[in-house]
């Protein structure tokens, strides 16, 4: 039985550790928001934070994972208030919507390293999280009006 | 105001809810017994809008939601005419029934951007039909005239005495009343919804990873399949041997099934390690060795041929003979996969008493006959629950995911869910077609286009179960955006010949504009330079009767700053076209950095009639740039020893973040019936920045993806 940390709890989990962090996710704790696209850490679909630094799951074994903190798109935030969700509903950033939740966790790691993003930080953060239906002209908008409202949030704060 | 007389054949029902509300359903009429003939039966039980007792409305949608934003975009136009509150509207995904049939293809199904053009008059005229009976109701309980009051924010109100009753309050009794057989519809002018950039119904559920793909259906007892096909397009399974595959912990079963051998299992990696466990031995089948050098071969032959006339205008080869000048060229575009970010998969319960699949799809009808045909069950035991798409772009109206997972559910009688791994689903899509076209063109000593000679030899998609050359025969779908072109030219033929190499095809967004714009477009600035003209001039001249064409063009060249000083080193290319019911024209801003295509901005400019919501008119034109943006650019199917040469994103890369350039939209006001808007933005995106790259370069631009030499 391995013991996980998933969105601030722990988890324990009956899967062979060399299973990729991906499908325990999905088929062992239904955690369904984390998505495939590639299998080889290639699209970005799969994006989780590992101690806060966004890792592909779809090449990760369970194993590496052991003792640290998983964050999914399920556990960003309870309630859709975190400043990057916030942000991606005023740009109206979605369309199919298959790989936001590795867009949203990719800009949410940016905004912790960079609270004012630039243009060339944007890109190269987000380089490697593709999106088919072209999403990006949004995403740029949207990461920035999330550095505002985390920035307001601080100040208030 | 417009009336719109409903007619016995629109079969419109009303009838209590369940719990004291209103039902309000109907069917479309079937094109396929259009011809008079009254359907026996009549009536199906599906409503389209339900008001619940607390004023909730609840829209049935029968479109996919890939993307496009159809789900908000049907559920406004209904909400509109119904004169809803729009916070109380929800929107679910209709069941399959011929109740939800498309009218334009007499299928349920999403494609072709006709989700909004065929269903607009129908679900205006059942919003309005909906809004009559809730005002009927509330003028019999006040014993006043109907006529004496309105209807506004889920509210009937009485012009004069100001009483007002909730659509909640009025549900149960409007719920009794007979269907009146006229209906007012709104203008235009009186739209309250229609026409706002509302927020999208499922956003909400895109940031949080709620919202439910195919990929995320669980059921109690659900194992997960993978399945060996034939690495060979076309190959039969000869034997498998199971053994490897059943000893991976987690496998459950091996079994054959049409497309080849399914491994399935408790969950997804179980049947990825159980699969690549397997053995299997292939008979590679008709297109062993066959391989992207062969096919471009053969197409060049076929071309030859005489081909099926599309359209012919004038005398061609009299106009060549006579033009003042002349030119020729072979413009050649590859297969294009689809490559939805979510790999096919379908879910699929068969039992004894009833089949259900649970499937990202855009052909509900199509899933329901495959599952009804392996299933040998009726129709109503069959149900089809549409989920959210991850991506559709055509693929998805195939059914071969869905036969798939109906077999393996079959077989181990447990509701299993078949995944494609990312190679999966490059290896076996239905590609873009290739083809491959021979131009001519001439001007005359003024400077004028007076011959267009464009001969295409490609694939079909309908029909393509022939191979080889195929005489006599055209397809409507290769000729399209070909045949079109908004230019007035005294002589113009257009011709197709079909070679079908035997590689599968399929509908790819724009299908044949996709790279019939690309063609002619370019084609039509390598004419405008041998005219010494500047490719806006020459196309203003020619389009006396292509008003809209024209309009988007002028306003997409305004907006630009068209003809105006640009960056030293860049360049602005012009591309317009006409794609199911819109008309989109793009200027292309590019420049070559370091040997290589960078387009800074597109503006773009559209005319797609009455506009439903204008912020999806902007996210699809901004989509379907970066969907032409990666086949102008970035990737191709090649096809090598009888398969794809492609596997994953590494080797079919999708245009990044950093490679997008700025995107302006502007929509030109209108008052034509809508037209589609989620195909119409990719055909220009690729013919603007290769003129751009042609302006740049001197050099035409005559494949894609770009390759500078």
């Amino acid at each position: 039985m391995l013991r996980l940390s998933i969105n601030g709890e722990g988890r324990e989990l009956d899967m062979d550790p060399s299973t990729p962090l991906l499908w325990a996710l999905r088929d062992g704790l239904a955690l369904t928001g984390t998505k495939y696209g590639c299998g080889i850490a290639v699209c970005g679909a799969c994006l989780v934070l590992v101690d806060g630094k966004p890792v592909h799951s779809c090449v990760t074994p369970l194993s590496a994972v052991a003792g640290k903190q998983v964050t999914t798109i399920e556990g960003l935030s309870p309630d859709r208030s975190h400043p990057v969700q916030q942000a991606w509903i005023e740009e109206q950033v979605p369309q199919c919507g298959y790989c936001q939740s590795g867009q949203i966790l990719a800009a949410s790691a940016l905004l912790q390293r960079y609270p004012q993003p630039s243009d060339a930080d944007i890109d190269e953060a987000m380089q490697g999280v593709l999106c088919r239906c072209g999403t990006y002209p949004r995403i740029r908008k949207a990461i920035k009006r999330a550095a505002e409202l985390a920035g307001a949030t601080k100040r208030e704060g | 105001m417009e009336r719109y007389k409903l007619t016995r054949r629109d079969f419109l029902r009303v009838s209590a809810a369940a719990g004291g509300g209103l039902l309000l359903g109907f069917a479309l009429p079937d094109p396929s017994t259009a011809a008079g003939a009254e359907t026996a039966g009549g009536f199906s039980p599906n409503a389209w809008i339900r008001i619940d007792d607390d004023g909730q409305v609840t829209l049935q949608v029968a479109s996919s939601e890939m993307g496009q934003g159809i789900l908000t975009g049907i559920a406004m136009i209904l909400a509109e005419e119904l004169d809803a509150v729009w916070s109380r509207v929800t929107a679910e995904f209709a069941p399959a029934d011929p109740a939800y049939f498309n009218p334009m293809f007499g299928r349920q199904g999403t494609g072709g951007s006709t989700a909004v053009r065929a269903f607009w008059t129908p679900l205006r005229t059942a919003g309005a039909t909906a809004k009559a009976l809730l005002l009927q109701a509330a003028a019999g309980q006040w014993q006043v005239e109907p006529s004496q009051c309105h209807a506004r924010n889920g509210e009937v109100i009485h012009d004069a005495g100001g009483n007002r009753l909730s659509y909640g309050a009025l549900a149960a009794a409007a719920a009794s009343l007979p269907v009146p057989d006229a209906v007012f519809l709104k203008e235009p002018e009186e739209f309250v919804l229609l026409g706002r950039p509302l927020p999208r119904l499922d956003t909400p559920v895109k940031v949080d990873g709620s919202a439910v793909f195919g990929m995320d259906v669980r059921l109690p007892g659900l194992l997960t399949a993978t399945v060996a096909r034939c690495p060979t397009i076309g190959g039969k399974l000869k034997s498998f041997d199971d053994k490897a595959a059943l000893a991976v912990a987690g496998v459950k079963a091996v079994k054959q099934i049409s497309s080849g051998v399914a491994v399935i299992a408790e969950h997804f990696w179980a049947a990825k390690q159980g699969r690549d466990a397997l053995q299997v031995q292939w008979g590679a089948g008709p297109n062993q060795g066959l391989d992207s050098k062969a096919i471009a071969a053969a197409f060049a032959k076929a071309v030859e041929a005489q081909g099926v006339v599309a359209r012919s205008d004038g005398d061609i080869e009299g106009a060549l003979e006579h033009a003042a000048k002349t030119i020729e060229a072979v413009y050649r575009v590859p297969y294009q996969a689809h490559a939805c970010m979510e790999p096919m998969n379908a879910t699929a319960d068969v039992r004894a008493d009833g089949c259900d699949v649970y499937v990202p799809t855009q052909g509900q009808t199509g899933a329901q006959d495959a599952a009804m045909e392996l299933t040998g069950l009726p129709r109503e035991r069959v149900r089809v629950h549409t989920t959210f798409l991850g991506g559709g772009f055509g693929r998805r109206g195939d059914t071969d995911f869905v036969v798939e997972a109906v077999e393996c559910s079959k077989a181990v009688g447990r509701p299993v869910k078949v995944i494609w791994t990312r190679e999966d689903d490059l290896l076996y899509d239905k590609f873009r077609p290739a083809s491959h076209n021979r131009l001519r063109g001439g001007v005359d000593a003024q400077g004028k286009i007076v011959a267009w000679e464009h001969r295409i030899a490609g694939a079909p998609i309908r029909g393509q179960k022939r191979r080889g050359l195929v005489e006599g025969e055209t397809d409507s779908s290769s000729v399209e955006g070909a045949k079109n072109i908004p230019y007035a030219i005294a002589s113009l033929f257009v011709s197709y010949v079909m070679y079908n190499p035997g590689i599968p095809v399929g509908y790819w967004r724009s299908v044949g504009s996709s790279q019939n714009a690309y063609i002619t477009e370019c084609f039509f600035d390598e004419l405008a330079a041998l005219a010494g003209k500047d490719p806006l001039q020459a196309r203003l001249e020619l389009m006396d009767g292509y008003p809209r064409h024209a309009g988007v063009l002028r306003l997409a060249a305004e907006k630009a700053g068209y003809g105006k000083p640009l960056p030293a080193g860049h360049a602005h290319g012009i591309a317009v076209a006409a794609s199911f019911g819109s008309f989109v024209a793009q200027v292309a801003e590019v420049s070559i950095e370091r040997g290589r295509v960078r387009v800074h901005r597109i503006t773009c400019a559209l005319d797609c009639g009455v506009v439903v919501n204008p912020d999806s008119v902007r996210a699809q034109m901004e989509g379907a740039i970066a969907f032409g943006l990666t086949a102008a650019l970035k990737s191709e199917i090649t096809i090598q020893d009888g398969h794809p040469t492609q596997r994953n994103f590494d080797d079919f890369p999708l245009l990044r973040i950093d490679e997008m350039p700025e995107v302006d939209v502007h929509i030109l006001p209108s008052r034509e019936s809508p037209g589609g808007i989620g195909e119409p933005g990719v055909p220009p995106a690729a013919p603007a920045v290769a003129n751009a790259v042609f302006a740049l370069t001197g050099r035409p631009v005559r494949s894609i993806p770009i390759r500078l030499a």
